[in-house]
Order: C-alpha cells, then structure tokens, then sequence
C-alpha cells in the first residue's frame, strides 16, 4: 500500500519531513576498454554513462523504487549512493551533509548509516561463518557492542526483528542449513544491528521463490515504518515497486523519466515508457490479458546515446522535436505536483 | 487422443550417500495441438524433471516410470533407443537458460542446421535455408545466420534457443523458464513468439515457470505442482477464480499485482523433504485450511469440474470455502 502523498507537499518532501537523502543531479560515467590496437592508434577514450544526471531524495521512513531494465543505471546509482563508485559529478548528501568527496576516514562512519542488501543471499553470505558470526562481524568492524555479551544481545535482538524467532533456534547454523528466504533475513539482520538510517535493497527477492518473498517484502516494509530508516528498494519488478514503495523512479538510459507517488505513477503513467512497461507486465487474473504495447528492439547501448530524448527511437507516439530536444522532469498536467515526467508531450 | 499425454510419471533419484528421492510421484497431464499449458510451483516441486523425463535426459541415477504417448504411441517403454527417435523431433525443449548454452566459437546458423542434419531431417543447402526460415520465424533477420552468439543481445540469443530448438520441426515445445532472466520488455517479446507459435504452427507449448503471472497472462491451462504431485490442474481462469486446493489459491495471493490494494501474503513453512515417504497430504504443513484427517490420508486428485482436478479432502466435505477466488 503506497501512502497518501497530499498534493501541496513539494516535491523534495514527500513526507512532509526534511529528506534524509538528496541525490543532486548524479553521473556516473565508466570508462570503455579500448583494445590494443585503438591503444595504439590513440582513439579517443570512450565513456559509457551509466547514470546522467540523476536527482532524487527519500525521507525518512519513506520507501523509494528505482526501477528500470537492466542498463538502466539504477544499480550504478545506488552504488554511486554508497560511495562503492566514483561519481563523475553531482552531488550526494546525506542528513545534510555532502558526502560525495569524503575520504575514506570520514566515510568509515558513515557507512555505518547507510547498509545495502544484496540480491543473492547465497553470495552475499559467508558459507564458513555461522549466522552468529555474520551478524556480529558488521558490529566488530563498526566497534559496537562493549563487550561480546553485549553484541550476543544485540544479534538476537537483530534475528528476532527480522522473525528469526526463537533466535537460539537459527544462530548456530550455518547457511547451508537456512532457506533462501531465512538467509536474506539474517543478511538484513547483518545490517540492522548498524542502526543505519538508510537502507538500500538491490533486487532483494528476485532470487527467492515466490512463496517467501512477500514475507521478506513485508518484513522491509514495517522496517522501515517502525523507525526512522528509509529505503531505496531496486528492482525490475513494477508489481513489487507498485505494492511496496510509497514512491516510484522509472529509469532510462540513465535518466529517471518520470518519477512519483507509487499510486499515481502506476495508475496514470505520463511518459510512453512507463506507458509501455506498465503494459507488459503480467497482471494475476487471467481476465486482465490487456492489449500489451510491446516495444521492439532492446534497450541501446548507452556508449552511443539518441540525440534529443534518448527513447525517441523506440517511443510509439515520437515527433520530430524528440530528435532535438532533450526533455527535463517536470510536473505532468493533472496529476499531483510531484508526480514530473520527462517528455515534451507531456 | 491429446498430442502429448503423460500418465502416471514417477522419477527416483538414488542418492550419493544412499537412499532414493522421490522428485516425481505420478504425474498426469496432456497438451493438444496449438495449446499452452502451464506447469507451476515452487523450486523442487519437479517441474524441470518432469520434463527432462519426457525428453528422456535424466541422468544416469534417475529412474523413470508411467506412460508418455505422442499422438497414442508410447515412447517410455522402448528406453533410450525407442525415445532418441522422438527427441528433437516430435518433442524438443528450450532448456533454463538456454541463451548462454550456445557454442561460442560456432555461428548461430550453423547451430540450428546441426541438429538436422544430425537426425537427417535436412542437409547441405536445404537445411541453411531452412535454418533461416527458422530465424525469420523467431523475428531474427536470416542474414544474422552468420553471426556468433556474443553478437546477439540476451532477447535474441534466446530466440535463437527457441529456433534450435524447432530445427527438427517438433510438435510438442517444453520451455523451462524461458524468460526467467529477461527484462519485462523482452520477457513480453519472447511470450508473444511463443503464442504465435502455438497458433500459427499449431505447436503444443509447455511453459515451466515459478511466475504465476506470465501462465495466467499465456496459458489456456495449468498443473500446480507441489511435492512432485499434481495439487490442481484446470483452465488458468478457474484456477485464478474458483481455486479448489489451497495451494493455488496461497500462490497466487503471494504474488504481487500491478493494479489492487489485496494484501501479499507469503505461505509459512517449506516443501517437505522428497527422500523419505510421505504420510497425509503435503501441504497439510502449510495450509491454512487443514484437519485432522489431512495429517494421516493423501489426498487423490479427483474431478471437481469439467476439466478440472484437485487433490484436497475439502472438495469432499466443504468445497465452497476453498479458494472464494483471488482477486
């Protein structure tokens, strides 16, 4: 259930609260390996721009989706976000502070406030270290805990928050014996001991069967409306964004196209992508087999950009302006103030 | 007479370290000419070795009974030699991740004319044409003939998988999450070939997937699956609407939907264990609408409507109560 968003609430502040994260228009741009002989040669140094210019800002207790295809730049962001990339420019604050040059000293507390979960939680944990071990390493590097009862504590407290309960039944075991499900739950628990303010969730249950990932979903959900921490959930899925998130980012190419609350974003889509995504996603009841606007082709290589609005060449409904005007997010006519898509026929 | 009729199949594995699991514990179901049917559940409930049975692919350690006809004819039985002259040919099969199982070093055409001219259904200058046909027909230009697969983006190396996989002109396609890793645009592409498919070319499809969502937006029909068994097969509208086994119902309230405010609820608890018997039904653990004669008797599948079986002792006491749909 996505929340009320009141119109008159601008849009930085979707909560009416001051935002805890504020991305100000972010690049990431990646260097693409010459071979040898363009080396030699001295061709130019090409980048790819995984991330173009994107601004977004979530508050506190607040739940954002990026969502997008892959080569979309919505894993790059959140990496750029974490400090795990460089930023190309931009700025990136956190609770008002920029963050986006600190060192690594500075940043080293930092972290503490910002966790990621991963989409593999048969990667993401150590196959050697017992779940005990795994959530209280973070604790250890973090200094937390003045003692090992005291950090014993807090990793039950941790498993019983993420319903890992009774928590003597799981903190002995080793991955092998959990369930996917039960292993992303103590990778989240991994992170919750930090107490971090924001956390960010890269496809959190893409790899778990269909059965347990409600649980982990509504598990992040009251996580975040518990307390104070905000998440920024990635995902692929727009049925998953839809239910969860308050708000919703559709990205492109490295642009986000339009961006919203989840409810309107979802039920009156502006941009002919989100158009065209949402029309292809399948709904659950067999009688809603709608008119699927398929578009053709695959997302292009972000080494070689479209002039103008970079999905003019796939967009069913382009004019000739698209080819020359790159469009800027902006509020979409009838829709609620924070509701902007970035297309000119908007 | 169905295309392809499946009656009763059952698979052991024998275990390393002793023992045997029972993955496929008598399964039934049948496609027809031009259908699409689903086959559903969660991971091991047997979905995949159910179909690598029908292409006789199990390995070694595997054992295999029931009955498979093609078109009436039994293809089990004979072994090995009696199902190399259905493979490929009658029934072919898109493998899980297909799209990186191609040869590198080989061009694309080159390895959908393999397999005919491997079972002689074509050769020489024939079967390069008729491999460009076959590319044509999975929206791939035939010039792409001559391209290696890392030339292909992951949509179009899976159309290629598709397109082998008709090289010998199959009546009957398995496809094993063929869309499982594709972005939603793409999975949408490769979902409107396969339907194409079935009604241009009259292909039988069995579509395996976890994603109740793309079988209710695909399938005519669907098998639940669930412990190796059968829970409940019918037409995906009845199934969504008027579910008779609480499994399908559960599934399909644990998947997220697009449009609707309905609450997502994931089902406690996990699949039983395969490597000993099973007493009761094997859901009782998880279901909520379980009693006390689920814990000792396994439910039969039994007809509950025309068309549509369910093995849950509820259709025998309140039936109404089972599934009061989804949505």
């Amino acid at each position: 259930m996505s929340h009320a968003v009141s119109a008159d609430v601008g849009p930085g502040s979707p909560m009416g609260r001051a935002d805890l994260l504020q991305v100000h228009d972010l690049v990431v741009r990646y260097p693409v390996r010459r071979g040898l002989m363009e080396a030699i040669r001295r061709r130019p140094r090409r980048f790819v721009s995984a991330v173009d210019g994107v601004s977004l800002s979530v508050a506190p207790g607040e739940m954002l989706a990026i969502v997008g295809e892959s080569g979309c730049g919505k894993t790059s962001t959140a990496q750029a976000i974490l400090r795990m990339v460089e930023t190309t420019s931009g700025a990136i604050e956190l609770g008002g502070r920029d963050i986006t040059h600190l060192g690594t000293k500075d940043l080293r507390p930092i972290r503490r406030d910002m966790q990621m979960v991963y989409q593999d939680p048969y990667e993401s944990l150590d196959p050697r270290f017992r779940v005990r071990r795994a959530v209280e390493e973070p604790m250890v590097v973090h200094g937390i805990g003045s003692s090992r009862a005291e950090r014993e504590r807090l990793t039950i407290e941790a498993l019983e928050r993420v319903e890992l309960a009774p928590a003597d039944l799981f903190i002995d075991r080793y991955p092998h014996e959990l369930s996917g499900g039960q292993r992303q739950r103590v990778a989240i628990a991994a992170s919750l001991v930090l107490d971090p303010r924001l956390l960010l969730a890269d496809e959190p249950v893409s790899m778990l069967d269909v059965s347990v990932r409600a649980g982990i979903l509504t598990l992040l959900d009251q996580l975040r409306r518990d307390g104070d921490m905000a998440i920024v959930m990635i995902t692929h899925d727009l049925s998953t964004a839809a239910h969860f998130s308050d708000r919703i980012a559709v990205m492109y190419l490295g642009r986000i196209v339009e961006e919203g609350p989840s409810r309107s974003v979802i039920r009156d889509p502006q941009h002919p992508y989100t158009k065209a995504l949402l029309s292809v996603v399948p709904k659950r009841d067999p009688r809603e087999r709608g008119d699927p606007q398929i578009l053709q082709g695959e997302t292009p290589n972000p080494v070689d950009l479209p002039t103008g609005c970079r999905f003019h060449p796939r967009c069913p409904v382009a004019e000739d302006r698209c080819r020359t005007i790159d469009p800027e997010l902006r509020a979409a006519g009838h829709t609620p103030s924070d509701h902007r898509a970035a297309c000119v026929l908007v | 007479m169905s295309l392809l009729e499946v009656r009763d199949l059952q698979v052991w594995f024998d275990l390393p370290h002793g023992g045997r699991l029972h993955a496929v514990q008598g399964m039934n179901f049948a496609v027809d000419v031009g259908e699409r049917l689903g086959l559903v559940g969660e991971s091991g409930c047997g979905k995949t070795t159910a179909l690598l049975a029908l292409m006789g692919l199990l390995p070694p350690s595997a054992e295999v009974d029931g009955t498979v006809l093609i078109d009436g004819t039994e293809i089990l039985r004979g072994g090995e030699d009696a199902m190399r002259a259905y493979r490929w040919t009658d029934v072919a099969m898109v493998f899980q991740g297909a799209m990186n199982a191609f040869n590198p070093v080989k061009t694309v055409g080159s390895q959908i004319v393999e397999p005919m001219e491997f079972h002689g259904t074509a050769t020489g200058a024939v079967a390069k044409r008729e491999a460009a046909d076959l590319l044509e027909l999975v929206g791939i230009p035939a010039a792409a003939a001559g391209r290696y697969p890392h030339e292909f983006s992951g949509g179009m190396r899976q159309r290629a998988a598709i397109a082998m996989a008709l090289a010998c002109g199959p009546k009957v396609l398995l496809a094993d999450e063929p869309t499982t890793a594709l972005d939603v645009m793409v999975q949408a592409q490769i979902l409107e070939l396969l339907v194409s498919l079935t009604r241009d070319l009259g292909l039988a499809v069995i579509l395996v997937t976890h994603d109740l969502p793309v079988v209710a937006q695909v399938c005519d029909r669907a098998v639940v699956m669930y412990a190796g068994r059968t829970a409940e097969s019918g037409p995906i509208d009845t199934l969504f609407h008027d579910p008779r086994h609480p499994y399908t119902r559960l599934l399909f309230e644990a998947t997220p939907d697009l449009i609707g405010d309905a609450e997502v609820v994931s089902i406690p608890g996990a699949p039983p264990r395969l490597d000993r018997p099973l007493v009761g039904c094997p859901f009782e653990p998880r279901c909520d609408r379980a009693f006390d004669r689920c814990k000792v008797d396994t439910p039969r599948l039994a007809v509950v409507a025309a068309r549509h079986e369910a093995a849950c002792h509820l259709n025998d006491v309140a039936p109404a109560g089972i599934g009061s749909g989804v949505g």
